[in-house]
């Protein structure tokens, strides 16, 4: 972490959002964060190989919503100051062709220690009425 | 072939070194809409008190991952890696990634559980710097179905 950019923690309250974003998630998206990634599995860019699997066609990078849920939450914390952060997997985001799919993500103080100034900050992202992840937890260090 | 339970405890590597580079860090800022200045410019990530770029949160997958590979491609763990699910994914750092760091990982099956035609694997990543101090450990587990 850096103190410079850490958010300070006098003065946070449990419950309170600390960050919001919207994210129109395209084929093109996907393309991107399988080049960033390494993670070529074709679920993630070729329709006749997603419906073989059973899926709807092509899905998001699970770690492409993590990544995204990851940013918003630096966007309030600073960059390198995710101490931990952790999500499990519960739905598929499904990519439409032509088209987007809207992912929200709300980042808000779930719980505070005061003894390591450390906030852990529970997101919600969800695909329209859908939650994608669950038990989504960013710990920050604050000073 | 399903998945073999007993492969529970196995290690891997650790890998030739994976280096960290400024170039793979903007690429990977702007596949996940990281928008910090600090994953872009060298100038405003030393101005936070940092030697170089910053890595965002999740781009120790990238390191992780390849080290991953080994596992699911282990003919005696026997993941058939068309039939996988990603199920849950933890990062916990002990500093983030900065650009010039050369990594070298180890990883450990932690953990392989089955139940109603589905094997969920446990996979830890452990990332160490050159002088051997530990960096980030990445947790990954995988649910992976037994074909039909």
């Amino acid at each position: 972490m850096t103190e410079s950019t850490s958010p300070g923690f006098a003065g946070l309250e449990v419950g309170q959002v600390v960050a919001e974003r919207e994210v129109a998630v395209t084929r093109d998206m996907l393309v991107r964060y399988a080049g960033a990634s390494g993670d070529f599995n074709p679920i993630h860019y070729n329709d006749v190989v997603a419906e073989q699997v059973g899926l709807p066609g092509v899905i998001a990078h699970g770690m492409l919503t993590m990544g995204l849920g990851a940013s918003v939450v630096e966007e309030w914390a600073g960059a390198g100051n995710v101490a931990d952060y952790q999500v499990r997997f519960t739905r598929p985001v499904p990519v439409p062709n032509p088209g987007e799919a809207i992912v929200t993500v709300s980042a808000r103080i779930g719980a505070l220690d005061a003894e390591r100034r450390t906030a852990r900050v529970d997101l919600t992202v969800s695909h329209g009425d859908t939650k994608v992840l669950g038990k989504a937890q960013a710990v920050v260090d604050c000073t | 072939m399903p998945v073999n339970p007993e492969a529970a405890g196995r290690s891997y590597g650790p890998f030739e070194p994976y280096e960290v580079t400024r170039v793979k860090i903007r690429e990977f800022a702007d596949a996940v809409d990281a928008y910090s200045g600090a994953h872009r410019e060298v100038a405003v990530a030393q101005a936070e008190g940092y030697l170089d770029l910053v890595a965002p949160t999740t781009f120790a997958v990238v390191i992780a991952q390849r080290a991953e590979f080994h596992v699911v491609t282990d003919p005696e763990v026997g993941v058939d890696f068309s039939m996988v699910v990603h199920g849950e994914e933890r990062f916990t750092h002990v500093r983030p990634l900065i650009a010039g760091d050369v990594i070298t990982t180890t990883v450990h099956i932690e953990e392989i559980k089955q139940r109603a035609g589905i094997s969920m694997v446990t996979t830890r990543a452990e990332l160490v710097d050159l002088d051997g101090a530990p960096v980030s450990t990445v947790t990954s587990t995988l649910a992976v179905r037994e074909a039909a």
